[in-house]
């Protein structure tokens, strides 16, 4: 690892100060950053620690729940008012890494995580992410972990998060402050397709830093589920996960909110199939024809087409548990 | 609403390199050097002065308490907890395994709460309570996870197992050791390639519903 220098931030204005300059991140939980400096991947030269403001707080406000960009995620996924108000968001954070990790990744260290594609790991190979221009190995390589949604021809990796796909599915807002004084972004823009920018995972622009997120409270508590599906029972990246939250009155569903992971370069909302299912009935069926919608525009790579069957039969799984019918 | 890129591009200028304080403590260093004679400029070139003075700019102080004794050290920013207990304070038991985050090996206490200490920024730990593995003992007396470890073979090449004690431990303050599937899933951070999980899983439920204070 190369060496850097160290700072410790005692404001976030302090913060946008270093960040504006060139080759300064800032470092929170440190999982990700740390293990990419590791494989050569980034060699910051300065490194801004930002773990002694006050952003690890977790609150609700007028019509919400607001969590600070340092709650670390095993905090989050135990929090009563997380557990009562969005059961869907602890369920998500608790399918991601192991405790361990979870002891030291933040909120906002989880939502600025980089995909895992192999080939963006591995520096010999090329990589329209790590190297903009030298080319995809995933596209024609072994592709069984990638995109079935939102590819483009230069990058075909996915989010790894587990948690980001519940708060695209709960209609998060991700608080920025940057510069220009703080704005609001909704979390299912906050995340971009490749398009022809890979190397870009998301709006935030170079010199801004997330506060916090807040999700808008809901009726999803009672009938939500995060179903992961992924190689080993535990502490592996999903092949397909999918988060359910319905808001249910008798056996009819008012209103669904679906997200899927390990399916796209962002958490992947399931518009459709929300709107197939608002007034249905909850029942299998229904499921079943919701998930198909949600498929539409899907395309496999040589060693991925499992997912194209794995996803829809994921969706209805997680419908049903939500619904309560399993 | 769609999922595609509904929002302008961000900045994405490519980084200007400034000059690192690296290269300009190099760079001094060495026009230190050609000041002096010729003959010593080439020696000081041979035995990489020029990196050394450099080395001892960029180090920092750290303090913090290690299985209960006060620590007073100077560390490179880049070097993890992991290497400074192993390398520095010859504090072996941690084991470093994959040292990117996958296994669990270097598992350690922070302040009472399990981390990855290969991932751990030792800058970062200032002013903070580390328990290792060797800090679980008390004297001669084993802690009651170190016995049943060795009462069940928690363990065949035992490499894993400071991390899975440290784990093990951990799991069971946080409430998580109520049933074998709690323990399993909780546990999961901790890679044995020998598979000794069906032991492991028997030596936490025993301590879990021995009682014994962890």
């Amino acid at each position: 690892m190369k060496q850097f220098q160290y700072t410790k931030a005692t404001s976030p204005q302090g913060v946008l100060e270093a960040i504006s300059k060139p080759g300064t991140k800032i470092i929170a939980g440190g999982t990700n950053l740390v293990d990419h400096m590791k494989h050569g991947l980034i060699a910051p030269d300065k490194l801004v620690d930002i773990n002694h403001l006050p952003l690890k707080g977790i609150t609700p406000t007028k019509s919400g729940l607001h969590i600070g960009t340092l709650a670390l995620n095993s905090v989050v996924s135990e929090n009563a008012l997380v557990l009562q108000k969005q059961p869907l968001l602890s369920m998500a954070l608790k399918a991601g890494a192991s405790p361990q990790l979870r002891n030291m990744a933040t909120v906002g260290g989880n939502i600025m995580q980089r995909t895992r594609c192999t080939y963006f790991y591995d520096t010999i190979m090329p990589c329209n992410k790590r190297e903009p221009g030298t080319g995809c190995g995933a596209m024609e390589g072994y592709n069984r972990m990638h995109a079935i949604f939102g590819a483009s021809g230069q990058c075909i990796a996915v989010h790894p998060s587990d948690m980001c796909v519940a708060l695209a599915a709960l209609d998060a807002q991700v608080i920025i402050t940057g510069k220009k004084g703080e704005k609001r972004m909704p979390f299912t823009d906050f995340h971009r397709l490749p398009d022809d920018h890979p190397e870009l995972d998301n709006h935030l622009a170079k010199d801004e830093m997330i506060l916090g997120v807040e999700i808008p409270d809901n009726n999803f508590a009672k009938n939500s589920y995060y179903l992961k599906v992924r190689d080993r029972q535990s502490y592996a990246f999903a092949l397909v996960s999918v988060a359910v939250g319905l808001d249910l009155s008798g056996g009819t569903i008012r209103s669904a909110r679906l997200a899927m992971g390990g399916v796209a370069h962002k958490p992947w909302r399931l518009f459709e199939a929300e709107k197939f299912l608002a007034g249905k009935t909850a029942t299998e069926d229904n499921f079943k024809q919701a998930a198909q919608l949600a498929m539409q525009g899907a395309k496999a790579y040589e060693y991925n087409a499992f997912k194209l069957k794995l996803a829809p039969a994921a969706i209805t799984e997680a419908l049903k548990h939500a619904s309560g019918i399993v | 609403m769609e999922n595609n890129n509904n929002l302008p591009e961000p900045d994405t200028r490519p980084d200007v390199k400034d000059p690192s304080r690296r290269d300009f403590l190099k760079k001094s260093a060495l026009i230190t050097a050609v000041a002096l004679t010729p003959a010593h400029a080439v020696k000081a070139a041979e035995k990489h002065m020029d990196e050394r003075i450099a080395e001892a700019f960029e180090k920092m102080p750290l303090s913090l308490e290690i299985n209960g004794a006060p620590h007073n050290l100077m560390v490179e920013p880049r070097s993890t907890l992991l290497d400074i207990l192993r390398e520095q304070l010859d504090l072996t038991g941690t084991k470093k395994g994959c040292d990117l985050g996958q296994c669990g090996a270097c598992t350690v206490h922070v302040d009472g709460h399990r981390v990855i200490s290969c991932l751990t920024l030792g800058i970062m730990v200032n002013g903070k309570k580390v328990t290792t593995i060797e800090g679980l003992a008390k004297g001669d007396q084993l802690h009651p996870m170190q016995e049943a470890f060795l009462k069940h073979d928690g363990f065949q090449c035992g490499y894993c197992t400071p991390g899975q004690i440290m784990s093990a431990v951990a799991c069971i303050r946080e409430g998580h050791a109520n049933s074998e599937h709690e323990i399993r899933e909780y546990m999961s951070g901790n890679i044995c390639r020998c598979g000794a999980y069906p032991n492991i899983v028997n030596a936490i439920q025993e301590v879990k519903e021995g009682g014994l204070p962890v």
